[in-house]
Formats: structure tokens, sequence, C-alpha cells
């Protein structure tokens, strides 16, 4: 990289419109050289992947997942994603552009459980297997088969940690939400509120902030709440990065040691937090393990034409440095080789 | 015939009543000013925290990057521009400097070098603006979309901790009084006072209000509009790329999915600042007190336990209101 | 050459083409020390071309153009300028938002002396107050003060600034091209009142009009122009408007050569 930028700061001084052609030029190359090339050989099966978006790592490793199986089984790959969480229209039109391509099969993780509910019919009438990758649609059966985690179940886990660590204390909780309206998001928010044992509504919950599952926006938010209620103990996160926002709140306030910070999904910087104690706990989820089934599954089908069918739960652990009884969980080392990202 | 030009009184439009105190409100920043006031008083009443010396360092530390953005945002708008790309840019110099210094280059090599790229990302927009005459709606949005790209290719999807000392030096904290403040706000708050000056004691900011305000009577008089314009989006830019670092020290993190609303955060900024989408008239401090606006609220209502998308509401109301006075007292003037 | 008072600037035989037109065939020109001297002429007749010529606008393809004397070309508008040549425009050359002090010496601020101005390139507004304010003095220009925003002021006003800025920094002469062609009758009296107020500086004004009454009221020559040409050099005195609108447009042969058809 250091390399590459060093020309362009000697034509700082170029006023000319070649200049900036050669900045953007550089811009460009410096991009393509650190992407990764695709497009093969035609006469393959095609498998098609939409994720959410190309820059959550998540779904970048879910992705890479997906790319590292389909070399396995000689199939060809396009994976494809909406421009931001919550771009139902993008990730439509990324499918119909697919189905055009001839996909055998489509892995799609939809950002909302019904946005891509009619596209997916329309392929499956066109004899495509479709498969819901770590979220399912709504109704679930309207894809073919869901290889997810259970992310209702994975919240119930989180809100079970929580409530264990609070050690019958009595818990002011702060909950920093995700995107308004996004499916997990609100499996994970009404799993956590069930296993910490909260109703919605109850006044225990203090105060919501939706994060967008963004450290600043984490933040921001935890701080304006730390400044509205100084006694909050209990902290929900919908990811990490939400959650390494909330520490850096937290410890500005002087208060690591009061409260518990909860997250989930399990990226290796999520265990990071959790080895280096500001994280208590984290469920980890494996992105890996749905694209590489996905995947099997589709090229299974072309072969054999057999079909997978319903919800195949991939799993999700507890990631912590301080077990406690009755909560069932792994260690940091375990989390270590496991996370994704 | 007399040779004195004679000037009765009714040369000079009248301002009496409603067309004053429009004129008086929409003269950047009393109109903004009175908003923020306001927000204050009401908060400073309804909670008991709000006014803490640490709640209130915190609004202006959340202010910090969208500040200092639209800081150069202000610049541009004043020229008659917009800047899309202007949060774009800011999370580009995030990711180099976080990148190679993960990598394991010199900090402030590194930093230095992100600076410069984002600056560089100014003098292309300034020079498709300027010299081939594109609008700068278009220009900064085609920016924004190669920026952003070449953000996340960079990235590789990924975010990138920062631990080294210097990259997040502006977040460190010392206290005035009991009052916590980061090195971020005093250089955020230095920037203002900078381009204050630039804007109103030297020749340079009075041109900028000219060629906003009337860029064929600014071409008439012989200023270099092109190179003026050039020069607004790079030092936009520039201010862009220390937005960048202020960035790495409030969040110790480079994440290619930062400050995706930053951009219109800090028009939103500007424009309840009371400076026109016109361009040629505003104020800096107003763009201060409009960042400051958008903070207030947030931090707030939250304070309050109301649901943050009012904050949205609000500032969106806002947004209108200022736009709608600055159109009212152009009509009064025409 | 006998003239009573020198020339300040002469033109020999410009010819300006576009293509197969010819906009200037051969155009002489000469305008006296502290004189007004407007040039006049139909649409077409070479005007504007002729201006543009004498601003540093356009080269012309053959010809001279001489101040005080000396042969020189311009190489732009700017270079006019910097040789004390100032251009008011039709089009008004004002930033409204502004006030009349900073209208004044926009593009041309003072700066502070001393390491101030030096450094830190700070401008000297108390100054350029001041100096504004004695300018208008001068010229008998009354306005409601000087940081008033020139929106403040009425049109005749506006340009009444961008001639008094023009004024005050043309060291050799003012050229306007059609400055009242937007303006009412009163607002126009005014800024004529200025062209006089110029003149009466001891600064030669080119003035470009189609107003007859207003040609006749300020100039102390008539540059008539037609078909490319110059085809008379007459005053007020000696022809009547009535003369000088036949001349304009051909219905009375000139006082110098007729143009060939």
């Amino acid at each position: 990289m250091k390399r590459q930028m060093r020309p362009a700061a000697i034509s700082f001084r170029c006023k000319s419109l070649l200049a900036s052609a050669a900045i953007l030029g550089l811009m460009t190359s410096a991009a393509v050289l650190t992407g990764t090339g695709s497009a093969r050989a035609a006469d393959q099966i095609i498998v098609g992947l939409v994720t959410k978006t190309d820059v959550n790592p998540y779904f970048v490793k879910l992705r890479q997942a997906a790319a590292a199986e389909a070399k396995v089984k000689g199939v060809k790959l396009i994976a494809r994603a909406g421009k931001f969480d919550g771009d139902n229209e993008g990730q439509v039109s990324a499918m119909e552009s697919l189905i055009s391509a001839g996909a055998k099969g489509i892995m799609v993780t939809p950002s909302n459980s019904s946005g891509v509910l009619n596209i997916v019919k329309e392929a499956r009438a066109k004899g495509i297997i479709v498969i819901a990758l770590d979220t399912a649609t709504d109704p679930a059966d309207a894809v073919d088969a869901t290889f997810a985690t259970d992310n209702f179940q994975a919240g119930v886990q989180q809100g079970q940690y929580a409530r264990a660590a609070l050690a019958g204390k009595t818990p002011k909780l702060a909950m920093l939400d995700g995107t308004p309206g996004g499916t997990v998001d609100t499996f994970r928010h009404n799993g956590f509120l069930k296993g910490i044992g909260i109703a919605e509504g109850d006044p225990a919950i203090v105060g919501k902030q939706d994060t967008n599952g963004q450290q600043d926006k984490g933040q921001t938010g935890m701080e304006n709440l730390l400044s509205a209620h100084p006694d909050i103990n209990v902290v929900y996160t919908i990811n990490e990065p939400a959650a390494e926002g909330a520490y850096a709140a937290i410890r500005a306030a002087g208060k690591t040691k009061s409260i518990v910070l909860t997250s989930i999904d399990g990226g290796c910087l999520g265990v990071k937090y959790v080895a280096a104690g500001k994280i208590a706990a984290t469920v980890m989820q494996f992105p890996k393990k749905m694209a590489q089934q996905g995947l099997d599954a589709i090229v299974d089908y072309a072969k054999t034409g057999k079909k997978p069918t319903g919800f195949i739960d991939t799993g999700s652990y507890i990631i912590t440095g301080t077990p406690l009884p009755g909560v069932t969980a792994k260690d940091v080392a375990f989390g270590e080789k496991n996370c994704w990202g | 015939m007399s040779t004195t030009i004679s000037a009765p009184p009714s040369d000079v439009k009248p301002k009496r009543g409603f067309g004053s105190i429009l004129q008086t409100l929409a003269r950047p920043p009393i109109g903004s000013l009175i908003v923020l006031i306001a927000f204050c008083v009401i908060f400073s009443i309804v909670t008991n925290t709000f006014l803490a010396p640490s709640n209130l360092s915190l609004v202006v530390q959340q202010s910090v990057i969208v500040g200092t953005l639209a800081i150069g945002e202000t610049l541009v708008i004043l020229t008659a521009g917009i800047d899309l790309a202007n949060g774009s840019i800011a999370v580009l110099g995030t990711i180099i400097a976080g990148r190679l210094v993960n990598d394991g280059y010199d900090a402030l090599g590194c930093l230095v070098l992100a600076i410069v790229v984002c600056t560089l990302v100014g003098v292309v927009s300034g020079t498709l603006v300027s010299r081939l005459k594109l609008p700068p709606f278009i220009v900064t949005l085609g920016l924004l979309g190669i920026v952003t790209a070449a953000t996340r290719l960079i990235s590789q999807g990924g975010a990138f901790p920062v631990t080294d000392d210097l990259l997040s030096w502006t977040g460190n904290v010392f206290t005035l009084g009991t009052t916590p403040v980061t090195y971020g706000m005093v250089i955020m708050l230095g920037l203002y006072a900078l381009i204050w000056y630039i804007l109103t004691q030297t020749a340079w900011g009075r041109q900028v209000y000219a060629i906003g305000n009337s860029p064929s009577a600014a071409r008439l008089v012989g200023i270099p509009v092109g190179r003026r314009i050039l020069s607004v989006y790079t030092f936009a830019a520039l201010l862009y790329g220390l937005g960048a670092w202020l960035a790495l020290g409030r969040i110790p993190n480079a994440d290619p999915n930062a400050l995706q609303t930053a951009n219109l955060d800090s028009i939103t900024a500007v424009v309840i600042g009371g400076t026109s989408l016109f361009g040629g008239r505003g104020n800096i401090w107003g763009t201060l007190i409009g960042t400051l606006i958008v903070g207030v609220l947030r931090n707030g209502l939250t304070l309050v336990g109301i649901d943050p998308l009012w904050q949205d509401l609000v500032t969106g109301v806002l947004v209108i209101a200022a736009v709608a006075l600055d159109q009212l007292s152009r009509w009064r003037r025409m | 050459m006998t003239a009573m008072t020198s020339l300040i600037m002469e033109t020999r035989g410009i010819v300006k083409r576009y293509g197969h037109v010819t906009a200037l065939g051969g155009v002489d020109f000469e305008l006296r020390d502290g004189e007004v001297l407007a040039v006049i002429g139909d649409n077409g007749a070479g005007k504007s071309t002729l201006v543009k010529v004498l601003s540093g606008a356009i080269n012309p393809d053959e010809g001279e153009v001489l101040l005080d004397g000396q042969a020189i070309h311009f190489s732009s508008p700017l270079d006019a300028r910097i040789r004390g040549i100032e251009t008011v425009y039709q089009e008004l050359a004002v930033a409204p938002a502004l006030d009349i002090a900073s209208n004044l010496y926009l593009g041309r601020e003072l700066r502070r002396a001393g390491p101030l101005g030096r450094w830190l390139r700070m401008l000297d507004k108390p100054k350029m107050k001041r100096e504004a304010q004695r300018h208008m003095d001068e010229l008998k220009f009354r306005l409601p003060g000087i940081t008033h925003a020139v929106e403040d002021l009425s049109g005749g006003q506006r340009q009444g600034v961008a001639v008094a800025r023009a004024a005050v920094f043309a060291r050799k002469l003012v050229i306007m091209d059609e400055p009242t062609a937007a303006l009412g009758v009163r607002e126009t009296g005014q800024v004529l009142d200025l062209i006089k107020a110029i003149r009466d500086r001891g600064l030669p004004v080119i003035l470009i009009s189609h107003n007859m009454p207003n040609v006749f009221e300020v100039a102390d020559r008539i540059h008539v122009m037609r078909l490319g040409r110059r085809v008379a050099l007459t005053d007020p005195k000696s022809h009547s408007m009535a003369d000088v609108v036949a001349i304009m447009t051909g219905a009375m042969p000139g006082t110098d050569p007729v143009p060939e058809a």
C-alpha cells in the first residue's frame, strides 16, 4: 500500500486534470490490487450468494467460506450483496441477476425476512433451489431450507448469562439494539429479554438506543444512557462493535466494575474483547458452517436432485472468560479457534 | 442639475416589523443560537443531569467528528457548492492510517499520508468542479461511491483497532476544573477559530463569499474564481483528513462502516447554522451551533427518556425551518 | 498630430474577422485626455467588438492599439487593468451580500501593514472603509453608509458602486459598456452624474451606449460606428441628435470616409 500511495503524494502540486485522473487511477488500481479476482470457465454449476452487505466482516467471512467450499466442490460461486443493512431492493436485484446468470441454487441472507419473498418464489418457480443463510424468511418455508443460528435461542443464552452475572441484583438494563425492524435484531432482543427474565416495557429496561451495529453509535448511545442513568448495571449489545463502543463509554465513566456488558455474534475481535475482559460474555455463531453446508446442499441437489428442507440450526455458544454456574459456556481458547472474521 | 447624487431615504428598503424580525433571525448565527439556547434551557429544566459538566463535555465530544467535517462543508456550501463525500473521505483517511499502522508502518508517516490522500481527493473534486464546470452535487456523489468502494477494498471488509498513541491522541482527556476535555475538542474549536479568521479577516475568505454570492461579479472584478474554488475543495478535504484523525481518537477503531451518515449530518449542521445553500451567506460559528443543536437534542432526549427517533424528526423540522427562513429573507431582499 | 490635448488611447486600422464576417474593417479611434467619448452605433456596427479590443478581451487581426502613444498588446482584460484601464459592464459586477466598502475593494483587498498583513494576511478593514468613504465623497456619490450591504441599495446605486470602483482604480481611463441599459430613468441619472464626476477628476471615459439623450447629456465627443468602421467623430455641438442618428443608420453621410459597400 505504502508504495502505491507515494506517487500520488508527489503529484500534490499538479493542478491539471491529468493529475486528478492519475489520482483516481491510483485509487482504483490500489483497490483492484487488493481486491479478489473471480469469474472462471463456463459450463460449471453456478451457485449464487446474496449477503446483506459487503463490508460487515461477518458476511465477508461467510462469503469467503462459501468461495473456499465452491473451489473444493469445483463449482462457480457468484457473490452479490446489498449496499447497506436493510437494502432489500439491492438484494432483490442481485437475485434477479443471479437468476439470469443461470444459477442452480441461490443462498441468501435476507436483510428483512419478508423483503425477498417475491423473488424467492420466482426463483423457485424456475427450478432454482433457494437456501436462506443466517436469517430465516417469514414464513420460514418460503425457501427450501434455512441454515442459520437460532438467533432467538442465542439471545436467550446471552440473557441467561447476564442474569447469572447479576447474581440476584435488581437489573437496570440498557439495550443497544441494531437496526429497527431487522429480523435478527428483533430475535436477539426478544431472546435476551426472555433469557434475563424481563418483559418488554418493564421499567427495569432503563433505556434503548439504535446502533446499526456500529461502534461510534454504540459509544454515543451508551454515553448518553450513562449520563441519564448512572445506575445501569447490565448492558445488551446487538454485536461486538456496538459492545466495543459501549465499553469505551463505560470505561470513560469509570464503571467497568459495576456493569455487566454482554454481546452476541462471535467475531474474532469480539473474542479478543472477551479475552481482554472488556465484554463479560458473547454468544458465538458459525457463519462458515452455514456457508459450507448451504453450498454443499445446493451442489448435492444439482447432482442428485435431493433437496434439503426445514431449519438447520448451525448452533451457538457462549464464550466467556468467567464461566458461571448453571450456564453452559465455552472458553476463550475455543472462541479464538472458531471465531469468524 | 446637481452633481450630487441624492440618496433619499426611500432608496434603502424599509426594515420594519415582521420583515426586520425575519432579517434578524436569518442573520446567522442569531436564529440558530436562539434555538440552541432554548433547547439547553428546556433540557436543564426537565432533567437534573443535562447541565453537569461531564454531560456537556459529552455533547461536545460527540460533536467533534461531524463538527469538523461541517467546517469543510461550510466552505464548500459558501461557494454555492455541496460536498456529499466528506464522511467517506474521512473514513478513507481512518482506514489508510489504521491499516498501515496495523501493517507496522510508522504512525506519524501514516497519519500524514492519510491526510494527504484525503486532501488529494479534494484536489480531484475541486478540479472537476472548477475546470470542467461539473455540478458539485454530481462530482461529490460520484466521489462518494468511488471513495467508499476504495475504502472497502483497502480494508477488505475488516476493521483495524487503533492502539497507537499518536493516532488515538485526539481522544485523550484532560480536565479543566471539573470538566473533562479531549484534545479532539480543542482541535475542533481551534479549527473553527482559524476558519473564522480566514473567512472574515483575509481576502481569500471575502472572495469565497463573493464567489458564492455572485460568481459573475467575482469573475468581472478579476477574482480567479476557478483557482479559489479548487482551493476551497482542497482545503475542505484537508479538514476532512483532520476529521479522520479526530475520528480515530474518538473511536479507536478504523471501521469502513463508520460515519455513513456524516455527510448528511454535516450538511444538516451547516443548514441549521444558517448558512445559505444558495451560497455566499453564512457564518462559521453558526455551523458549530448547528452541530451542537443536533448533539444537544440527541443527548437531551436520551436523558429525558424519549425515543431517539424523535431526534431525527425534530432535526428534520429544524432543517426545513432554516431553509425556509433563508428563502423568505431572500424574497424580501429582492 | 495637433490635438489640443494629448491622446490617451488610440487605434489605427483595427481589423477583426470572425470567419467570413468582418466585425471591424479598419477602425481608427482616439480618446483625448479628460474627455467623455461616446461610442455609438446600431446593433452589429462593431461597437462591442471595438470595446473588447480596447479592454483587452480580444486581440485584433490587424492594426495597432496605442496607449499614451506607445503601441501595446493586451494579453487579457487583467493585463489591460494592470495598465490602468477599468471596465464597467452592463451586468452588475457587485456581490449583493457584501457591504459597499468590501465591494469597492473586491479582488483588490488592502492588507494591514506589518506582520499582521504580511504573515497573517489580515485585511485592513478600517482603512478600506475610510478610503471607500473618501472616494465616495470625492465622487459626490452619496450612499446610506459604507457598511451597508449592496443589496440594500437601489439598482442605480448598485451600478454606482461598480462605476465608483472603476473610477477609484483606473489610472488611465474607464470603459463603460452600456452601464445604464438595465436601469430606470432616475437611476440612470445617478450613473450619468457619476460619469461626470469621474471626468471632473481628470479621467477620460469611453461610454458605449444606445441611449442618445444620455450620450448628448454627458459626451464631449461622439464616435459613430457603422458596418465595422468609424463613420464620424463629432461632438454634440456640431451635430444634432437627429443628425447623429442619421449618420449611424446610414441615412446621412458621415465625416469620415464612407465604408465601401
